[in-house]
């Protein structure tokens, strides 16, 4: 019996191979409600090639679907254009299955590949500008390390106008549908800031220059063919665009209200700061802690311009769930945001203190005074979380005004 | 001496370690380093290194 897995062809010469991970819900930290897949590419050359595997438990989905199109034997070329493990757990697997007369990765992709899974095969390292001939047809290599790992890089398939692109311009989100114009476009631009937001934001300097370099290449795109999620066919200029707006992080009149709350006090000076920023016009994101995950926080810092955190004091420390989110959030180091930190204890208060420490860590340009309500904000506390609340969003609206 | 930490990826340049796989001897301070010298750990130019 034929298998139930087939190639989907994405260009004259190139098949999508990969798998669909429909249920997976955690990304090591990064919830992904929509489930993922991992994209694999097979290009009909003279050489046939493989760009990038699958992770390890769906090994024989792709090669079922590289069976749909050509014998698996006949793979003569693989190229690694990220070591992360959703992409090569399965590589020395693919290897044997396969037999090609030759892998490639990028210089730091070899050394990754060997400190992983040490050295069973020889892998060929290539450098920025490299070109691998299929014979009838040319793959040419751009480097981008740090996006987002030191390996990772880009391939172009020249003929059919082809950027591989690894874990750029990607999304998790499992589908039916394998390219972009097929999928509710709110959907994708949802999908694509989050993963930007949780994976690449750290690196958005790097993004930058990478899309200008990428820019002046002069390459013609049909097609953009990421590693994660569907493949962009139509809105590729969108993908890019989004992607420069993410990168630069514009301040724009959002804030992102975050707290965790113990018998509602905390809540309360919340709730009266989310009015002050109101009564501005500012659009307010209004995240409890327990009801919002850490990659939920990620997507709305992508675009605030002011990120405002409180939490209780418990055990002389701010809550477990406020540290889990900020921790993240310092990790992911988004740029250009003013803040302020509030809280509310029986006694010591140490929370606010805590968390302003580690607004400062993240550059955030504190304004006004750090506030601590001693068990029930009273009204008068109330009032100087409104002021702060009104006090932030007239800055920011400065800071949009003058752009910067 | 003064060292300097990757922006990118976290790397710390430390000059009393140099770097022995660009064959920078212990003691180059940061500020001698070649300019076209890149992260050992990410590739990242020497611009986007900053004081620790």
């Amino acid at each position: 019996m034929n298998s139930t897995y087939r190639a989907v062809r994405i260009s004259e010469n190139v098949y999508w191979v990969g798998a669909i991970d429909w249920n997976i819900r955690d990304f090591h930290g990064y919830t992904t409600r929509r489930g993922s897949t991992y994209n694999a590419y097979l290009v009909i050359a003279d050489k046939v090639t493989l760009i990038d595997t699958v992770k390890a438990p769906f090994k024989e989905e792709l090669l079922a679907r590289i069976a749909s199109v050509i014998d698996p034997r006949d793979v003569q070329y693989i190229v690694s254009n990220h070591s992360e493990m959703d992409h090569s757990g399965c590589l020395h697997d693919v290897i044997d299955a396969t037999g090609p007369e030759r892998v490639y990765a990028s210089v730091m992709g070899e050394k990754t590949l060997k400190e992983l899974f040490g050295e069973r095969h020889n892998i060929l390292a290539l450098k920025d500008g490299d070109t691998i001939d299929l014979g009838n047809m040319a793959l040419r290599i751009v480097e981008t390390r740090m996006l987002h790992w030191p390996d990772s890089m880009f391939s172009y398939l020249e003929s059919d106008g082809v950027l591989f692109s690894q874990d750029a311009f990607g999304m998790h989100l499992a589908t039916s549908e394998r390219f972009d114009d097929e999928i509710d476009p709110a959907v994708l631009e949802y999908e694509a800031a989050t993963y930007y937001a949780n994976i690449l934001l750290p690196y958005s300097s790097l993004v930058l220059k990478l899309l200008e370099r990428v820019g002046k290449l002069g390459y013609q795109f049909n097609i953009v063919a990421p590693d994660h999620g569907p493949v962009w066919r139509k809105d590729i200029q969108k993908i890019f665009d989004f992607y420069e707006r993410w990168a630069v992080q514009k301040p724009t009149g959002k804030a992102l209200v975050l707290y965790a709350t113990m018998w509602h006090s905390t809540e309360l000076m919340a709730r009266a700061i989310t009015e002050g920023l109101a009564s501005e016009h500012i659009s307010v994101r209004h995240l409890s802690t327990d009801a919002n995950h850490r990659s939920d926080a990620a997507y709305e810092v992508l675009d605030a311009g002011a990120l405002i955190v409180g939490s209780p004091t418990l055990n002389n420390n701010m809550f477990p769930a406020v540290a889990d989110v900020l921790n993240y959030l310092k990790g992911l180091r988004p740029l250009n945001l003013i803040g302020a930190s509030f809280g509310s204890s029986g006694w010591s208060g140490e929370s606010v203190k805590q968390i302003e420490t580690i607004l400062r860590d993240m550059k955030v340009e504190i304004v006004g005074e750090s506030l601590n309500a001693k068990h029930r904000p009273d009204e008068e506390m109330l009032s100087r979380c409104f002021d702060l609340g009104a006090e932030i969003g007239k800055r920011l609206k400065g800071k949009v005004r003058s752009g910067s | 001496m003064q060292k300097y930490v990757c922006s990118v990826c976290g790397y710390v340049y430390d000059p009393a370690e140099g770097d022995p796989e660009a064959n920078i001897p212990p003691g180059t301070p940061f500020e001698k380093l070649p300019d076209d010298w890149t992260c050992p750990v990410c590739g990242a130019s020497k611009d986007e290194f900053e004081p620790e």
